[in-house]
């Protein structure tokens, strides 16, 4: 076989082996969901890698272009093809919802994209601790929006979505969320790393470097800070889309402060510029809540210390700015973008 | 009308004073070492529960002592114990978390980071050894209730407000005017250079905290003395907020932290009282954003010069 097919091929064996076991009933429903949550972290945290790592801004926001896509898709998702209150009657029958699915997920990250804006704007004459204080505000002004809006339940959150999943799982009983996690965290380390290390997206890197010396050799900063902003909080709504797809519910006492420091945790955790460290860091982080469970409220204590503890003995987290293939030099023969 | 008026002052003014109190702690810290302090919101929270415990233990609940001292005496013994306590905290924080990462030299954000955790800690750990039951502050001595022109204000309250300007007064004194503060002013200009000259950094970092931290501490007592509800989670909200006065006021210039905190209080009191108090975070929040956007680094930050 070709080299330029390794990742496809290993990727495809994966997804069919996961699916496979599932169907089987070697993975319960506790199971599929733990996966899928780590799905949507590893998606959240590479996303944020983007404008911490990368660009090396300080964004502390994550959580509100999240609940902004989880919203916006799960109203799409109901108004589609789940009688509702509010909405009426479904206009489209339950048998297109997987075709439809994708274009869902899509306008959540395209609205969480354009909430964006209302950091990625700031951010042409903000830098640094001022810059974090403005994407702060921003997860509140978003998670205070949603508390006002009636129409979506309020303070007491918004549901429905799990109807169109079972509808999906009635026309074809298979594991439909795995398969759209699967998709989703794909999609996001293709995207990014195929930005990140493109001709253009280098532009990212050189704003972190030097924003002066970046404008000086041409880099339109505004432009480029403007697309990875957008990119970021794009991404975070579509983690968003699946978490509520997953979860079934949304309110926004999900989307705090708390959830944000999840993220930053991760990507510092797994290393500022790396996205395969994200990657890793997410699946960790999400093993330790799980394993950590019995500990009940002393969870909150020992994963903060053992964070502490990583970085008073390895400050750069898990991979540094190395990529797992700076690593393991002979994975690079698996790549035909290099 | 007035009197409404006067009314909602007067709580706008009392809410700014914990938010500058708070905020001029973030704005030292950040002035002295350019690290946000994540974990100061919850300084604050420790602050208040150390006022709890030690106002409880002198009016003679755990035994030690004989009840029976009267609630002033106890009040003025609490405020230097709650003090100097929280303080303790700080410094501690400062010693075990902060200072190998710096000596070390790492990247800025790693600071800010371990500060977050440091504030988690804090949270979750108060809340495995003390539980999830709120604890309700004694008060001390008697309210009192003053009317100002239609309006009637508690002595509690109109301490606190007096309070806040007067740490603030001696907080710009020695900023200003001691040999401290100059040198704290002076490794704020230059981290490098400061050393050579002989002045002692860690002496200046620890008084730093020292400062901010019992300003926390304080705040901590006059916020339980007037809300006597304490809950672990109480330090979060209140300290993100005194952060984003701190910011908009101009991170670094304590006037801006003071002027920073009344703003903020008055937007979210007015908000409140004309719209509804749900739309309040949305709509000051909003005004802050265009603050910030309108004038970048606050409103009394001035705009570094890079040299290229």
């Amino acid at each position: 076989m070709s080299v330029r097919f390794t990742i496809p091929t290993a990727l495809c064996a994966l997804l069919l082996g996961l699916m496979a076991t599932a169907q089987a009933g070697f993975l319960g429903q506790y199971e599929v969901t733990f996966l899928c949550t780590m799905g949507v972290y590893m998606i959240l945290a590479a996303s944020l890698n983007l404008v911490n790592g990368y660009m090396g801004e300080f964004s502390c926001g994550h959580a509100g272009f999240m609940a902004v896509g989880a919203y916006v898709s799960s109203i799409v998702g109901v108004f589609l093809f789940v009688p509702d209150q509010v909405f009426g009657q479904p206009w489209l029958p339950m048998s297109m919802a997987p075709l439809a699915f994708p274009i869902i997920l899509a306008t959540g990250f395209a609205s969480a994209a354009l909430v964006g804006l209302l950091v990625a704007i700031p951010s042409f004459k903000t830098r640094g601790d001022y810059l974090a204080i403005i994407t702060l505000a921003a997860g509140y002004i978003v998670k205070s929006a949603l508390e006002n809006i009636e129409a979506v339940g309020g303070p007491r959150g918004f549901m429905g979505m799990k109807k169109v999943v079972l509808g999906m799982e009635e026309m074809f009983p298979m594991s439909w969320m795995l398969l759209w996690v699967f998709g989703g965290v794909v999609f996001t380390v293709w995207v990014l790393r195929r930005f990140v290390y493109s001709t253009y997206g280098k532009g990212v890197t050189a704003i972190h470097q030097d924003e002066v010396a970046a404008e000086i050799m041409s880099v339109n900063t505004n432009k480029m800070k403007l697309v990875a902003f957008m990119l970021s909080s794009g991404l975070a709504g579509l983690a968003g889309g699946l978490y509520a797809y997953l979860i079934g519910f949304v309110n926004p006492a999900s989307f705090t402060i708390l959830r944000s420091t999840e993220c930053l945790v991760m990507v510092y955790l797994g290393g500022m510029g790396s996205l395969t460290g994200s990657i890793l860091a997410a699946g960790i982080f999400t093993i330790l809540l799980e394993f950590l469970k019995p500990l009940e409220q002393l969870k909150w204590v020992a994963i903060p210390m053992l964070l502490i503890v990583l970085m008073q003995f390895r400050s750069e987290g898990i991979m540094g700015n190395r990529e797992l293939s700076d690593v393991f030099p002979k994975l690079k023969r698996f790549y035909r973008f290099k | 009308m007035l009197d409404t008026i006067i009314q909602q002052g007067f709580n706008a003014l009392q809410l700014g004073s914990y938010y500058s109190l708070i905020a001029l702690g973030y704005c030292l810290v950040y002035g002295v070492l350019l690290l946000i302090n994540f974990a100061h919101g919850d300084i604050f929270m420790v602050g208040a529960y150390v006022a709890f415990f030690s106002a409880t233990a002198l009016l003679g609940q755990y035994g030690f002592i004989q009840p029976g001292i009267p609630g002033w005496v106890v009040l003025a013994l609490t405020i230097p114990v709650t003090m100097l306590l929280t303080s303790g905290v700080g410094i501690f924080i400062e010693r075990v978390a902060y200072k190998p990462l710096r000596l070390k030299g790492a990247n800025r954000l790693y600071l800010v980071i371990t500060a977050l955790m440091m504030g988690i800690v804090l949270e979750y750990g108060n809340l495995a050894i003390l539980g999830a039951s709120r604890k309700s502050f004694p008060s001390l001595v008697p309210r009192v209730l003053i009317e100002v022109g239609g309006a009637t204000v508690t002595s509690l309250k109109l301490a606190a407000i007096v309070v806040c300007f007067l740490v603030f007064g001696l907080l710009h004194w020695v900023v200003t005017r001691t040999k401290l503060g100059m040198a704290m002013r002076a490794v704020s200009y230059d981290k490098f250079a400061v050393p050579l000259m002989g002045i002692p950094l860690d002496i200046i970092i620890i008084f730093t905290f020292f400062l901010g931290s019992s300003m926390a501490g304080l705040a901590g007592l006059l916020y339980a003395m007037n809300f006597p509800v304490l809950d672990p989670f109480m330090g979060a909200l209140v300290g993100w907020k005194a952060f984003i006065a701190a910011v908009v006021g101009g991170i670094g210039e304590i006037r801006g932290a003071l002027v920073g905190g009344f703003l903020l209080a008055f937007l979210e009191v007015t908000v409140a009282a004309t719209f509804s108090s749900e739309l309040r975070d949305l709509i000051s929040f909003s005004i802050l954003l265009g603050i910030l956007t309108w004038k970048p680094t606050g409103i009394f930050g001035k705009p570094r010069t890079t040299k290229i």
